[in-house]
């Protein structure tokens, strides 16, 4: 075994296992520091997402918001591409879901205003990479600090918006008047029979999230599309040899990914706030990045992510319910330790495990 | 007209010096680090922490100094954190970053409401927690001079130590980067490190330098905004600074000089957004403060775009340094 080599199932399996438990870890520390007993968090954590089927709707509902930006910063990982602004192009996303629900709701049914709403949000979503993409392909500024930049710019511009454009008349609140029936997906409560999933707001976009794992899924490992962006990911140099155009990719690339994360805005808007109001995304677009990090960039990988992501959404609210010390900020605390370690310091325990194996392996290396 | 022209003029020139300074000394901390390699979009979450270090700390204690102190403490903590993330493990800057502000939003929050109870705020800083404005010598006698007495008097005098800090570091950042061994070397190993490596200068310390250069000025930011500006740790009160000096820091093209001029313009768009605010500008109308928010950043893109100018970073930011193996 060479050095650095390690087998499939540590790379992908006992590392990011390690690294979560690591991360876990310190969150638990953290929980010790205010004065709270860790194990008992973990119960309420675990049962409050997990215990009962409102609770596990809740969870589901955060992950279809999570799947839809890890989704997008993993398009964008396969071509090299850091797309950090997951969360401006959820909230113009918003715009798009938004525009369809309210020209339609009125006049159709909910599955007649579907497709223009998906089609809406993947525009806006997808039209506000577009800059940063463009940018980045033919004038070589880089995408992080560009799409950093269109975060503030969108966040500014859906501000402007909302108080003094197309706020419900009358009203004080930065948002669009409600939707009716017809802007409003199904919750999946009224789908299935019994009354499994409670109050909680898990809706069909966790069904459209799935089905753009499976074509992110497609794209990526089974068309030439996807092969293109996975050449110009490994080695852009190469790509350029092999007939690739950097600026297509780069754009195309881009705009996937912005699609993906406008389509969040399927679930927040009109899966369950049934209006467009100011902040919506609320970091979704953020943890997007530990989602996809997580999920090595695989909508298999990802889908789990986001459960667990949701899990901690779902539970953390519970557990600042039940222990009003530990505020939903330790959901972000947890997030962010999350991010470090299965993020930044993905290859902590490598070394370690490098020498482990190939101690455990030397053995049967001088067999030969 | 002239008069009262000047004395408007003067105010918004006030307080663009006060908003610019934290935007200042962010900026400067990224200088340091980015001109050696490291790219931080943790400015935020330093900046953040800071905050809550030196309003909890200048709270309990009553000392500004002290406060100052832990501040800049909690911002070293954070910047070696990124250090040991992003030298010694060679992870992903860019997600340590992120790892790093969203640490800073969490914990400050979180802390603050367990230990003061009052919704993630610190309470209200007693008189000496807190830096005080300093009246500069001779500020009431020349107040009656025409022109250079308000200006005197009212922009330069009466600003707390840190304002006139964070100016003063602009000549020594140049100095140091620009005029010293350490300076030198901090921007070649931004350039190329395989070079200073070649040389025999370790760029592990170099960079470790230079992030904890980052932290300092990071942590005087950040202690500015709960201890000089304001009087108290308020939640989030950062509201995107860090990512504004991380815009000026580039609009600067990682100059000293052109930083301070570049916070200045920044501080002075967000001066006038607030004076304006409800307010016709003549012969334009109505301009929505969003406006006013979005501008740095649609300034910084038009400057990446190449349309000002060309921003080209430090050659090696963003790549991890691995020392070959013979």
């Amino acid at each position: 075994m060479s050095a650095g080599q390690l087998p499939r199932w540590v790379d992908f399996g006992l590392i990011p296992a390690l690294n979560l438990i690591a991360a876990f870890f310190v969150s638990g520390l953290v929980v010790l520091l205010i004065g709270e007993n860790p194990l008992e968090a973990v119960e309420i954590l675990l049962w409050g997402s997990l215990g009962y089927g409102e609770g596990i709707g809740f969870t589901l509902f955060n992950a279809t918001s999570f799947i839809f930006t890890g989704l997008a910063v993993a398009v964008a990982f396969h071509a090299g591409l850091f797309n950090i602004g997951g969360e401006g192009q959820a909230y113009v996303g918003g715009l798009g879901v938004a525009f369809a629900c309210l020209a339609l709701d009125r006049y159709v049914p909910w599955w007649v205003t579907l497709p223009f709403a998906v089609a809406g949000g993947a525009l806006f979503g997808a039209a506000w990479a577009l800059i940063p993409a463009w940018l980045q392909a033919t004038r070589g500024s880089h995408i992080v600090i560009t799409t950093i930049m269109f975060n503030f710019i969108g966040a500014a511009l859906m501000g402007y918006l909302l108080v003094d454009v197309i706020a419900k008349p009358g009203s004080m609140q930065p948002e669009t008047r409600t939707f009716e029936d017809g802007g409003r997906l199904p919750l999946l409560d009224n789908l299935i029979p019994g009354d499994f999933f409670g109050t909680s707001q898990v809706n069909l976009s966790l069904v459209i999230a799935l089905i753009c794992c499976f074509l992110v899924w497609a794209l990526i490992w089974r068309t030439r599309l996807g092969y293109e962006i996975r050449t110009f990911g490994a080695n852009p140099t190469a790509a350029v040899y092999a007939g690739i155009s950097p600026v297509r990719i780069t754009i195309v690339t881009m705009l996937i990914s912005g699609a993906m994360a406008g389509l969040m805005a399927i679930n927040e808007i009109m899966g369950a706030q049934h209006r467009l109001l100011i902040e919506f995304v609320a970091g979704y677009g953020f943890v997007g990045i530990a989602v996809a990090l997580m999920g090595r960039a695989h909508p298999v990988g990802i889908v789990l992510a986001a459960i667990l992501f949701g899990m901690l959404y779902q539970g953390g609210a519970e557990l600042s319910f039940e222990k009003p010390a530990i505020t939903r900020d330790m959901i972000i605390v947890i997030q962010g330790l999350v991010i470090l370690f299965a993020g930044a310091l993905e290859y902590m325990f490598r070394p370690a495990l490098v020498q482990l194996f190939s101690f455990a392996g030397a053995p049967a290396g001088q067999a030969d | 007209m002239f008069e009262t022209y000047l004395h408007t003029m003067i105010l918004i020139l006030d307080s663009t010096v006060r908003l610019s300074t934290p935007l200042l000394l962010a900026c400067l901390a990224g200088l340091y680090s980015e001109r050696s390699g490291i790219v931080d979009i943790g400015l935020e979450g330093k900046m953040l922490g800071a905050a809550f270090g030196a309003g909890a700390v200048g709270y309990m204690t009553g000392n500004a100094w002290l406060g100052l102190l832990a501040g800049i403490g909690v911002s070293i903590f954070l910047a070696l954190l990124h250090g040991f993330a992003s030298i010694t493990n060679r992870g992903n800057q860019i997600v340590s970053g992120v790892a790093i502000n969203f640490l800073a939003a969490g914990l400050t929050a979180l802390l603050g409401q367990s230990w003061f109870r009052q919704g993630g705020r610190t309470p209200p800083l007693p008189k000496e927690g807190r830096f005080q404005d300093i009246e500069l010598p001779f500020a009431e006698q020349v107040e009656t001079v025409p022109v250079i007495g308000p200006i005197y008097s009212e922009l330069l005098s009466g600003h707390n130590i840190l304002v006139y800090l964070a100016f003063a570091a602009v000549p020594l950042t140049w100095w140091i980067l620009f005029r010293t061994r350490f300076g030198l070397r901090l921007r070649a190993v931004g350039e190329n490190p395989a070079a200073v490596d070649t040389a025999g200068i370790s760029v592990v310390w170099l960079r470790y330098r230079a992030v904890i250069a980052c932290g300092i000025l990071c942590g005087v930011a950040g202690s500015y905004l709960s201890i000089a500006q304001s009087s108290g740790f308020i939640k989030d009160m950062t509201a995107g600074r860090g990512f504004i000096a991380l815009a000026a820091l580039i609009f600067a093209k990682w100059k000293p000089g052109n930083a301070m001029l570049a916070c200045l313009l920044f501080g002075f768009l967000d001066a006038v957004a607030i004076r304006l605010q409800g307010q016709e500008i003549p012969g334009i109308g109505d301009v929505p403060v969003q406006f006013f928010q979005a501008l740095p950043y649609i300034l910084t893109v038009i400057l990446l775009a190449g349309f000002i100018g060309k921003a080209i970073p430090p050659k090696a930011s963003g790549v991890p340094y691995l020392k070959e193996r013979t």
